[in-house]
């Protein structure tokens, strides 16, 4: 039997959406197995048995939360030497990224991160030799004006899976939840967390798992105006983005960053509004499926990439389109 | 005893230009000219910052690539890096982030460490995940994707924002740190650093000087494998309205009749 494990990203067991999208797509791989670090597996072990997790192995430790990263490491190879599977995969969050780079150099495992797609090799099995029968994954890169198709050629394969890659899907079956086992390592005490503040929540849907995202930049001219933005955004159920440009001035928090060194979105619906599309930003939202601009530039580089761009002042356009919208949804 | 910082650079192609792959499917490092990777220029910016707010430091600035990679080891040097070293070697062509961190760990040990600092990611394969190998291959602390660090009484501290959380973190020297595009503007060379950096000295070592086998590196040696590359065909022109006073609604029209509202 072919097992494949699947590393679960949740708030105290509540599982975030890309560790769904992990479960369907490890499906095509093998039997998944999930493995939960920290509280909550009671909450969790439902949601992940309805996505096809076969088995559930957890275990929770305070060290998991008091250093950075290490210990999951340290508890995911614990998962690995028990099952022995096929290819693990994690989210491609900058933590599930750090964990999966560091678990693949002690099992001697390639590494291949931001996968938008995941499928079986050849060989019809996830097995990870030079024989080529491997799994092979597809990448955006070169700011996404390239696809590329890899596999990993050593070991195991150690795959990290971006958000929105795949459409979660219901596999509903009995699940074991299993007790792990881990000893912690020298280094798992490294690097202390001594102290740390939640992010408070807009309310609206996370940038990188929402269907609709509305972004601001250059254009919106002024933090005092990105309600602007906000107000579009909520209309339409949107999440807010913004251009590095927008956040560089201060007008918009960091987490929102759409772009090369923010977030990489690839939702339905992609509304820009004062952006100009420099490569920093197309980097990380030409993959979405529509796209549209707002901008008063009619030589703005963004108008390439649009299936509908208007050329006028975003401050007439975005609060027009709003109202429209609220209109048109009674 | 002087902080010894040496900062892991590297030389890109120019990620503003048309960025393509060679027949091999390594990065094609010819059609576009090269530069210091954008966010190595953060790392270097908080080295130096480290470095002034400390008694006595001295940094070196480490790269692991072709010849042209002197130019990304020259600009560190511009903005105040203190000497250089270049593992440069036919063999490694094609090496992958497993290939390159085994590199830089030799190449760390040899230049005698307290302190590694990264950028966050390179801009051309933009993976993110060298600083945590790096620092499991060292056996030390990571202390990774901070918007702010700092180094005081042989520790370093610093915030790392997360999707969920800002977490303050700690670890004791020696230590690899990665640093954010939020940790600070970087400098831009002065007429005279770049004077100055003509006199600094630059190590050139080959893969023999490391002690490292030509078969753990390089394509061959590679952990994964670029199996096909293909440009994304462009995307098929959209329609483009001048607002007369109803672009909104206009624009509302088209999300209508996508069925977004």
């Amino acid at each position: 039997m072919t097992e494949v494990l699947v590393y679960v990203d949740h708030v105290d067991g509540a599982v975030r959406k890309p560790t769904l999208e992990l479960l369907t797509l490890a499906r095509r791989l093998g039997d998944p197995v999930a493995v939960h670090l920290g509280p909550g597996v009671e909450t969790a072990a439902p949601v992940l048995a309805e996505h096809g997790a076969t088995r559930v192995l957890t275990v929770d430790a305070a060290e998991f939360a008091d250093y950075l990263v290490v210990p999951k490491v340290d508890a995911l190879r614990a998962a690995y030497d028990a099952v022995q599977p096929a290819a693990v995969l994690l989210p491609s969050s900058v933590e599930g990224k750090e964990i999966g780079a560091r678990l693949a150099v002690r099992i001697g495992s390639g590494i291949i991160t931001d996968a938008v797609d995941v499928e079986a090799g050849d060989g019809g099995t996830a097995q990870g030799e030079a024989s080529g029968g491997g799994p092979v994954t597809t990448q955006a890169v070169f700011a996404a004006a390239f696809t590329t198709r890899s596999r990993v050629s050593r070991g195991t394969p150690v795959i990290t899976v971006k958000p929105n890659s795949a459409a979660p899907e219901t596999a509903p079956v009995e699940s074991a939840v299993e007790q792990l086992t881990v000893g912690f390592g020298e280094s798992a005490a490294g690097t202390k967390v001594v102290g740390r503040t939640p992010r408070e929540s807009t309310g609206r849907p996370e940038l990188t798992e929402a269907a609709i995202v509305v972004s601001g930049g250059r254009g919106v001219n002024g933090a005092e105006n990105f309600h602007i933005i906000e107000a579009l955004a909520d209309s339409l159920g949107a999440a807010v983005g913004a251009s590095r440009a927008a956040v560089d001035a201060g007008w918009y928090p960091h987490s929102h960053q759409v772009g090369q060194t923010g977030k990489t979105v690839s939702p339905q619906l992609y509304i820009a509004a004062g952006i100009s599309g420099a490569i920093q930003h197309r980097a990380g939202m030409q993959t979405s499926k529509t796209i549209v601009a707002v901008n008063k530039d009619n030589e703005a580089p963004i108008f390439d990439l649009v299936d509908y761009g208007v050329v006028g002042d975003l401050f007439e356009v975005v609060p027009q389109l709003t109202e429209e919208v609220k209109a048109r949804k009674g | 005893m002087s902080l010894r910082i040496v900062v892991c650079v590297k030389y890109v192609p120019d990620a503003t230009g048309d960025r393509h792959f060679s027949d091999d499917l390594t990065t094609d490092r010819e059609a576009v000219d090269g530069l210091l990777s954008e966010l190595d220029e953060y790392a270097v910016e908080q080295a130096l910052q480290i470095s002034e707010a400390a008694d006595d430091a001295e940094i070196t600035v480490l790269t692991v690539g072709p010849e042209d990679a002197r130019d990304a080891l020259r600009k560190g040097l511009s903005m105040g890096a203190d000497k250089a070293v270049h593992v440069e070697d036919d063999d490694l062509h094609g090496t992958d982030v497993m290939g390159t961190s085994l590199v830089l760990a030799k190449a760390v040990e040899h230049i005698g460490y307290d302190l590694v600092v990264c950028g966050m990611a390179s801009t051309d394969g933009t993976m993110g995940v060298l600083p945590a190998i790096l620092a499991e291959r060292l056996g030390v602390p990571q202390v990774t994707q901070l918007s702010a660090v700092a180094v005081a009484d042989g520790k370093v501290t610093g915030r790392r924002d997360g999707d969920a959380a800002s977490e303050q973190l700690e670890a004791a020297l020696p230590a690899v740190v990665s640093v954010t595009d939020q940790s600070g503007e970087a400098r831009y060379p002065s007429f005279k650093g770049i004077m100055a950096a003509k006199k600094k000295p630059v190590e050139n070592l080959d893969l023999d000087d490391l002690g490292i086998d030509a078969e753990e590196v390089g394509l061959a040696g590679a952990w994964t494998k670029v199996e096909d590359a293909a440009e994304r065909p462009p995307r098929t022109a959209g329609t483009i309205v001048k607002d007369e006073g109803e672009g909104g609604k206009q624009l509302a029209g088209f999300l209508a009749g996508q069925k977004f509202i």
